[in-house]
């Protein structure tokens, strides 16, 4: 957990209003699949919470899609310009001893899944990738993931690209048998995730302000204990399947 | 010469090094601001909100950004005084900086169980009593926004307290001097203001309010001038001392704030912008002050009123 004034290599857009920046850090040896950085916006009050795509010897890469004033700002920023960067932040995906694992991303839940892939694939695991998106141009790293030797599939909603549905329907019709999961998207995608596998993780998202545990901006309830909760930032972002109440 | 310029300040029940106190919901109980900074350089902390029981709070979005700014209504999450007296204060008693425990509740019974727990811990060193809160015996207002009510808190918690008992006042009240006067007047030993200016925002998707409680507590820096006009106005009209909130992300805006009348100050959002800020504004005010001609901190409060 540093401050650092980190200067961006590139920023590129890779999908329909979906950017890929790399930035040079000196921490990326301390940088784990599923943490994420609060990147501070000239211009702009609050730090943005993005998860880390993928980490090199000193450098990492974030995806992230332009939803709002702020992260159009961020889309602006060129190589050579500095990012004001402080992270990593959070609790990232645990690697366990599994011969097989079923990655499932649904659009900007994708990019923390690659860096998750890549350390699967390096201890030799077979990972299988389900990716599901809105339509085929929101579509990115389908190849990425493939030249990490995952076997991928990908979904849309308009089945404009691969098969046509959710990731579920993508599950079933490539017949991915793996019952340990880990998964980072939209809360619907989450839920229906949670009704089929009680094995894994998922990554939450949430509106944040300090990132790291101090306001309570980001909490979920745990599912079992009534009066116990978790700060998605801090003990999270990354939870074991049904620890905690999906909202 | 930096070293020559004294930033120590004496209030009630707190002997400060230097003016500069995270605000309380801003610093949680220290933990996480402790792995960045050593917490003894403060002055001091305003800790997070305790209840009598544990408290989950509001549901989800709770915060969402402004200009200048952010809403937050996280809704006094805290897990209650016992756990904080068994978990918290222990571990806060390694720093050598004052512990102001700032007390919540649903109704004054709630805010006087609070004291009561606490007093017999040396940690902590003065109250500060959160009346912005909704009451549920009033109708859901604020105590802070009635000067009898207001009032009758303050003197429930004195009769209580064995500490320093500092008001942090709404600023969402038409007249905050009304309000100051008749705390001092039920006993208070200082005042903290000003809390959050009621707002709220709209999600454009949903045409519905972005914050799951509807309304929240604007604070940063857009909330700066309207702080500094109320330490100035109460100021000149209260003679207990008055620790100012409200924007300060620098050492020249807590300047802005001694001038104004204010005898110390606390930081709150900024800390989420630069979770370093308070220690670089402790070393900016000394910058600061040495800069307009001054020598300590005391020499700047109320100057711009007190032409003595």
């Amino acid at each position: 957990m540093k401050s650092e004034l980190c200067e961006i290599i590139s920023n590129e857009q890779i999908a329909q209003a979906t950017y890929r920046m790399v930035v040079h850090t000196s921490y990326a040896a301390k940088m784990q699949a599923g943490q994420f950085v609060n990147i501070a916006v000239q211009g702009f009050t609050l730090r943005r919470p993005i998860s880390i795509c993928a980490v090199e010897a000193d450098r990492f890469t974030i995806i992230y899609k332009v939803v709002g004033k702020g992260t159009k700002a961020l889309s602006k920023c060129e190589a050579g310009n500095t990012l004001d960067v402080f992270g990593p932040l959070g609790n990232g995906y645990p690697i366990e001893q599994k011969d097989a694992v079923l990655i499932v991303g649904g659009g900007v839940g994708v990019p923390p899944l690659y860096e998750l892939a890549k350390r699967y694939r390096a201890q030799g695991s077979r990972v299988d990738v389900v990716l599901g998106f809105n339509d085929r141009v929101s579509v990115f790293y389908e190849q990425e993931f493939q030249d990490l030797g995952c076997h991928v599939v990908v979904a849309t909603m308009d089945g404009s690209y691969g098969v046509q549905g959710t990731v579920l329907d993508a599950i079933a019709q490539a017949h991915i048998t793996s019952d340990f999961v880990c998964a980072c998207g939209p809360l619907p995608m989450l839920k229906a995730l949670e009704q089929r596998y009680t094995e894994g993780y998922f990554s939450l998202e949430a509106r944040m302000a300090c990132g790291m545990g101090a306001c309570m901006a980001c909490v979920a309830h745990d599912r079992h204990e009534a009066d116990m909760y978790h700060r998605i930032c801090k003990e999270g972002p990354v939870f074991a399947i049904g620890k905690v109440v999906l909202v | 010469m930096s070293s020559l310029i004294d930033l120590s300040m004496e209030l009630p029940g707190l002997h400060l090094k230097n003016p500069i106190i995270p605000a309380s919901g801003c610093f949680g109980f220290g933990r996480e601001f402790a792995q960045l900074y050593d917490l003894s350089r403060l002055g001091g902390i305003a800790i997070k909100s305790a209840t009598p029981q544990p408290r989950f709070g509001n549901e989800l979005p709770r915060v969402a950004e402004c200009e200048g700014g952010m809403l937050n209504a996280i809704g006094l999450q805290n897990p209650g005084v016992d756990v904080i007296i068994a978990k918290e204060l222990p571990w806060l008693a390694q720093f050598d900086t004052e512990i102001i425990a700032n007390v919540a509740g649903a109704c004054e019974e709630d805010y006087v169980e609070v004291i009561r727990k606490l007093n017999d811990q040396p940690v902590i060193k003065a109250y500060e009593l959160n009346i912005s809160c909704p009451n549920v015996k009033h109708g859901g207002i604020g105590l802070g926004t009635q000067a009898e009510l207001a009032a009758k808190v303050t003197r429930m918690c004195k009769a209580a307290a064995t500490k320093p008992v500092w008001v942090k006042l709404s600023p969402n009240v038409t007249d905050i001097v009304a309000i100051a006067q008749a705390v001092e007047a039920a006993g208070a030993d200082g005042l903290v203001m000003i809390n959050t200016l009621m707002g709220m925002r709209m999600d454009l998707k949903s045409a519905k309010p972005l914050l799951a409680n509807v309304t929240g507590g604007l604070s940063g820096p857009a909330i700066k001038p309207v702080g500094l006009r109320m330490v100035y106005q109460t100021a000149q009209k209260v003679h207990i001392p008055i620790i100012g909130v409200g924007g300060i992300t620098c050492g020249e805006d807590v300047l802005e704030y001694l001038y104004a009348g204010a005898s110390a100050v606390e930081v709150g959002m900024y800390n989420f912008v630069d979770p370093f800020c308070c220690i670089r504004i402790i070393d900016e005010l000394r910058e600061a002050l040495k800069t307009y001609g001054l020598s300590s901190v005391k020499e700047a409060v109320g100057r711009s009123w007190n032409n003595e």
